[in-house]
Parts: C-alpha cells; sequence; structure tokens
C-alpha cells in the first residue's frame, strides 16, 4: 500500500517533470560583441514573441565574447575581429557573419556643410595620425577646391574603450598608408596622436565631435545619422566620392568573396563603383561539436529564423541585411554547429 | 545541604554558559573580520597573479615607462599614475578650501535655521551616483568652460614663463584640468561633512572661554577648533583623496581617455581607473590584460600609500597634542 503510493507520486512527479520539460523553451546564451547588441536583442525580442524560445546576449566586447566561447560559458559568442581559420580549426569552432555595418568619418568645421568634404584614404589617414595638424593644409585644400577652409587646429575624437568600430577603421587607414600602420596600428585599441581625445562608445565620440571646433572622428553609420551629424565623402577604390548610406554599405558586399573559411573576406575598400569604402561585418561563433545538442539547435534555429524574418530590423537600426546570396552560404555553413 | 548546592551549581552553569557565549560570540566576529583579511589578500594577490607577466617583460620600469601602446604590446603605467595624481591634487586644491569654508559656516556662523537644510543638501550631494557627474562634466560643464573659462584663463595668463604652459593648447573643454574640477566637486560633500562633524565636537567650554576673552571668529577657530579637530580634518580630507583616486566613471567621461603626459593641464590625458574602465572590455588576451592588472595593482598600492600616510599624520597629530 505504501509502496505503491510512493510509486504513485513518483510517477506523476516524474509525469510533471516531463511536461515541465516539453513546456520550457530552450534557452539559448551568447556573448560578445556590443556593436550587434542591438540588433541581436531585437531579433531576440521578435523571436521569442514567435516561437516562445528565448536567447539572451550579453554585449561585453568581442575579446571577451571570444573567451566566453571558448570556456564554454555560452552557446555562442559574438566578435567583429573575426577569428582566422588556424584559430578555427584549433578550438572547433564555426565562425558565420550575421550582419554589416559600416563606419564613417564625420566632422565639426564651421562653415563646411556635411558632405561637401572630400577626402581620399591617403589624407584621412594623415589626419588621424596627427601630421595634417590644420584644416586649411595644402592636401586637404587639394582635394576640396573651391571649399574655404579654416585655418583651425584638428583635433582627432577617437575611441578611448577598445571596439569593433576602431578595429575597423584603423585596418582601413592602414591598408591607405604605411606611415598610420607604423605611428598609430590597427586593433581595437591603438596608438593615437597627440591631438587625440578619447570617448567612450560611438555616442562619446559623436559627442567629443559635436562639442569640439575642429574635431574629426569616426563611428557608425547609424550613429552618425541618428545624431545627424556632418559627415565626409570618401573617396573608394573605383575613385568616386562616396557619401556614407546603407546601400553602398550593401554594394561593398556584393562583391566580396565570402566562400572562405570563417566567411570572413576583407571588406574594406572593395572595387564595386558605389561601395564604401570602410565596411565590415560582425561575427557569431559556436562549437562544431557542441555538448548539449539542444542549445546548439537553438542556436542555428534563432540565426536562421534571424536572416529570414529579421532583415528590415537590422536595416531599421541603422545596420546592413547580408545580400541574399551570402545568407544562402551562411545556412549551408551553420549546419556544421551539431 | 542538598538547599546549598544547586544555587552555586546553577552559578557554575550560568558563567559557563556565559564563557561559551562570549566565547562563541568571539570566534563568530572573528570569522567575518578575518573574512574582510583574506578578500582584501585575495584580491591582491589574484592582481599579482594576472600582472606577473607585464612586470615579467617591463620589469619595474613598467612604473615609470610613458608608453601605451597597444597594437605593438609596449605599456608604461607612467602616463596613467601622472593623470591621477594630478587630477587629485587638482580636486584636493579646490575642495578642500571650499569644504573647510561650509563646515566652518556650518558649526561657527550660520544661522541655527539655515543649518539642517543646509547640512542635509551637501549630504545629498554626496550620494549622487558619479556618473551623473560625468554626464554632467561632459554635456553642461565642458561646453561652458571652453567657451567662457579657457579662453580667458590663456589671456590671463598671458605668457608668464611656466604657468602659461599649464593652460596651453587648444580650449577642448575636456581634459585633466575638467577632471580635477568636477573630482572636486564629487569630493567636496565628503570632505565639508566631515569636517562639520568633528567641528562640532570641539567643547562649547573651549570656544566660549576664548570668545570670552575676546578673540574673534577667526582666532577661535585657528587656535581652538583647529589644533583640536586636526585629526579629523586629515582623516576628511584623506577620505576625499581616496575617494577622488579611485573614480572612475566621472573621469571617463570628462578627461579625453588620451595616454600620454603632456604639461598642459588642458590636454587631455588618462588616469588608471579610466584606462582600466575604457580598456578591460575589449583588451586582448596577453600583455595587455596583465598590463591592466597591474595598473590595477598599482592603484591598490596608490591607494594603501595614502592611507599609510594619512595613518602616520594622524597619529603624529595626537602625540604632538601630548593625548
Amino acid at each position: 500500500m505504501h509502496a505503491t503510493r510512493t510509486l504513485l507520486k513518483l510517477s506523476t512527479l516524474a509525469a510533471a517533470m516531463s511536461l515541465s520539460l516539453s513546456a520550457l523553451a530552450i534557452d539559448v546564451t551568447g556573448a560578445g560583441a556590443t556593436f550587434p547588441y542591438a540588433v541581436y536583442t531585437k531579433w531576440a525580442e521578435a523571436y521569442k514573441a514567435a516561437t516562445g524560445n528565448q536567447v539572451n546576449y550579453q554585449g561585453i566586447g568581442s575579446s571577451g565574447g571570444i573567451k566566453q566561447i571558448k570556456a564554454k560559458t555560452v552557446d555562442f559568442g559574438g566578435t567583429d575581429a573575426p577569428l582566422k581559420e588556424a584559430d578555427l580549426d584549433a578550438a572547433g569552432l564555426t565562425q558565420v557573419p550575421t550582419v554589416m555595418g559600416g563606419v564613417t568619418i564625420v566632422i565639426n568645421v564651421p562653415g563646411i556643410e556635411s558632405g561637401k568634404l572630400k577626402l581620399d584614404g591617403a589624407t584621412a589617414a594623415d589626419m588621424f595620425r596627427g601630421t595634417i595638424k590644420k584644416w586649411n593644409d595644402p592636401a586637404i585644400a587639394k582635394l576640396n577646391p573651391g571649399v574655404k577652409l579654416p585655418d583651425l587646429a584638428v583635433t582627432v575624437a577617437h575611441r578611448s574603450d577598445g571596439s569593433g568600430t576602431t578595429y575597423a577603421f584603423s585596418h582601413y587607414l592602414s591598408k591607405q598608408s604605411m606611415g598610420f600602420m607604423r605611428d598609430v596600428g590597427a586593433g581595437t585599441t591603438v596608438n593615437w596622436p597627440a591631438n587625440g581625445v578619447g570617448g567612450k562608445g560611438n555616442p562619446g565620440v559623436a559627442a567629443n565631435v559635436q562639442k569640439i571646433s575642429g574635431a574629426i572622428g569616426y563611428v557608425d553609420i547609424a550613429d552618425a545619422m541618428k545624431n545627424k551629424m556632418d559627415f565626409v565623402a570618401l573617396k573608394n577604390k573605383a575613385g568616386n566620392y562616396i557619401v556614407p548610406n546603407q546601400d553602398a554599405v550593401a554594394d561593398a558586399a556584393a562583391g566580396a568573396n565570402f566562400k572562405v573559411k570563417g566567411m570572413a573576406p576583407d571588406l574594406l575598400d572593395q572595387s564595386h563603383k558605389n561601395a564604401w569604402p570602410i565596411t565590415s561585418a560582425t561575427y557569431i561563433l559556436a562549437y562544431e561539436k557542441g555538448s548539449d545538442a539542444s542549445r546548439q539547435k537553438g542556436v542555428v534555429d534563432f540565426f536562421t529564423w534571424s536572416l529570414k524574418n529579421g532583415q528590415k530590423m537590422a536595416e531599421e537600426l541603422g545596420f546592413v541585411p547580408l545580400p541574399a546570396s551570402v545568407v544562402k552560404m551562411v545556412e549551408a555553413e551553420m549546419k556544421n554547429i551539431k | 545541604m542538598s538547599v546549598a548546592t544547586p544555587p552555586i551549581d546553577l552559578h557554575a552553569a550560568q558563567v559557563r554558559k556565559f564563557k561559551l557565549q562570549d566565547m562563541f560570540f568571539h570566534q563568530v566576529t572573528l570569522l567575518f573580520a578575518f573574512i574582510v583579511l583574506a578578500a582584501l589578500a585575495g584580491i591582491l594577490i589574484s592582481l599579482a597573479i594576472e600582472a606577473m607577466p607585464a612586470f615579467r617583460q617591463f620589469g619595474l620600469s613598467f612604473l615609470w615607462t610613458n608608453v601605451w601602446n597597444v597594437p605593438e604590446d609596449q605599456f608604461g603605467a607612467l602616463s596613467a599614475i601622472y593623470g591621477t595624481v594630478v587630477t587629485s591634487i587638482i580636486a584636493l586644491v579646490i575642495a578642500v578650501p571650499i569644504s573647510f569654508g561650509i563646515a566652518l559656516f556650518l558649526t561657527e556662523t550660520c544661522p541655527a535655521w539655515m543649518r539642517r537644510p543646509l547640512g542635509t543638501a551637501i549630504e545629498l550631494l554626496a550620494g549622487v551616483p558619479s556618473i551623473i557627474y560625468g554626464i554632467w562634466g561632459l554635456f553642461v560643464f565642458a561646453p561652458l568652460f571652453s567657451k567662457y573659462v579657457q579662453p580667458y584663463l590663456q589671456t590671463a595668463v598671458g605668457d608668464t614663463p611656466i604657468i602659461s604652459g599649464w593652460f596651453a593648447g587648444a580650449p577642448i573643454g575636456i581634459g585633466i584640468l575638467t577632471a580635477g574640477i568636477v573630482l572636486s566637486l564629487m569630493v567636496i560633500p565628503f570632505v565639508a561633512s566631515v569636517m562639520r562633524d568633528v567641528f562640532e565636537t570641539v567643547p562649547p567650554q573651549l570656544k566660549e572661554s576664548a570668545y570670552g576673552v575676546g578673540c574673534t571668529t577667526w582666532e577661535v577657530v585657528t587656535h581652538i577648533v583647529l589644533p583640536y579637530t586636526r585629526v579629523g580634518v586629515i582623516g576628511g580630507i584623506m577620505l576625499g583623496l581616496g575617494r577622488a583616486l579611485g573614480e572612475t566613471m566621472a573621469v571617463t567621461f570628462v578627461i579625453g581617455n588620451a595616454n600620454r603626459i603632456v604639461g598642459s593641464l588642458f590636454a587631455p590625458g588618462t588616469s588608471i581607473a579610466s584606462t582600466l574602465a575604457n580598456e578591460f572590455g575589449e583588451a586582448d588576451p596577453g600583455l595587455h590584460i596583465s598590463s591592466l592588472f597591474a595598473l590595477g595593482l598599482v592603484l591598490f598600492v596608490i591607494t594603501f600609500i595614502v592611507l599609510a600616510i594619512s595613518q602616520w599624520l594622524i597619529k603624529r597629530g595626537i602625540a604632538k597634542q601630548g593625548i
């Protein structure tokens, strides 16, 4: 009697547990780059509304994301600086891009309207390494006949925190100028010149540029538009001066070859005639052979769903969706995540 | 006999019980105290372990090398130490006299009805989160400072040798001096309320008798109040210094975050805490992370030295008073 009651209790308990388990949605956790934080959380919100599954993403920085996924404390990691093929193989990770963005140069020069100042990569590099110190420098004047340039000191507004924006921007300028590579370098935190002022985050740089007369800085296109900042027209590889916009970023991706391990082609300075020169993508990392199949599937399901349904949301936030052909490749590549 | 023994036994049992209780209480409180010590030691040890690679690479010269080059993995703490110390000194130079004035006014000359609301207002200032000071400093104070104060300062000092160098450079509103001024605002409520509290401990008999023999308020303050409260005043200043040295968010907003030393106070600089706040999130594993930990260790040691000096000063003050 007593035994049967216990058995009954146990079986109801087991039934209740299995019920609650099946009702419990798969809970997926990711961490990493702050740049895609806005779009990942937006996707997660919409994904939860559509499927009931929860995805948590913590914007802790790219290197934090790489550390976390290698320590297996998260189901996927986010990074703006893609891992190299050898690193991916060594760790058994798959890497796919999720969304793109562009970095733009913003200025605050009295008398010069947004988009009216032309710069090429080499001149921009000289400004950002501190060798061009005045706005009426002959190098700038040569590119801008007819524009009245003031006798004003150049102040370089840069990121004070390590960031994927700095990573993309400094790599672009390093490609344009050996001098920049030598003096400043390329990376998430670099060695800015003496006339520099550091601000925290894109908003910090934006605030500094808007407050300091004679400032030149770099921010994500989305932030430049949101803050109605003055940007420059930048010369691309094809020789055209491009005003930053989402289409120009998409054009940069159109010509790039994503058919490489890690799916991280160099999107900087692409040769498409309308390509925005400072374009970059952000990536996720996940294990090829994970310990928990349901969570692995949760990661794949989330990004498959988002790439199919979330492109409009990404655009509204100022990001640039991957081209359709690349999305197909991402979906194929994600089959490796098991 | 059987009647006489139980009370004695009862007494003994009670004493034993009390002893046990005391013992237990002693052990528990000892444990609590040791938890703090253990945490302190743990922090110090883990900082030291993580900082090891940086010190092994750069040696002790890490402390006086003026370079912070992340792409080339070259690190030195001098620019951050310089920024930390200089902003804290500026903060104290501004905050100490003002706090002194506030405390004196509140305890000596303030009408009674104003005392409470004013005192409470100053204490409330101490509760404002530091990020608020940072946002205010960046968006309100810095633009006004660059427009109205910095150009004026530059004209005022003109070509005076040495001093003109302190105010050289483009008046961009953010930099070492701005950070020092914002810090001083954050430090004032702490220093002022400590000073007020200790000024209030001066026995009225002493002050009254001084007034009675015809002393002015200033004479009472310099000859009675200050000597009596020297220890507490130093303690308050040190408390302010401690806050200034470790302040992170407000400084990060307004210091300009440039890892270098420029003689001018108008120039952007960096402090240890702001460098940590800025670079930890995206720091590359290896020397960069390790150097940041080393910076943390340096801040720890600086704070420790400040406390040690304040203790020493206080002891000396007590000895002089002959207490």
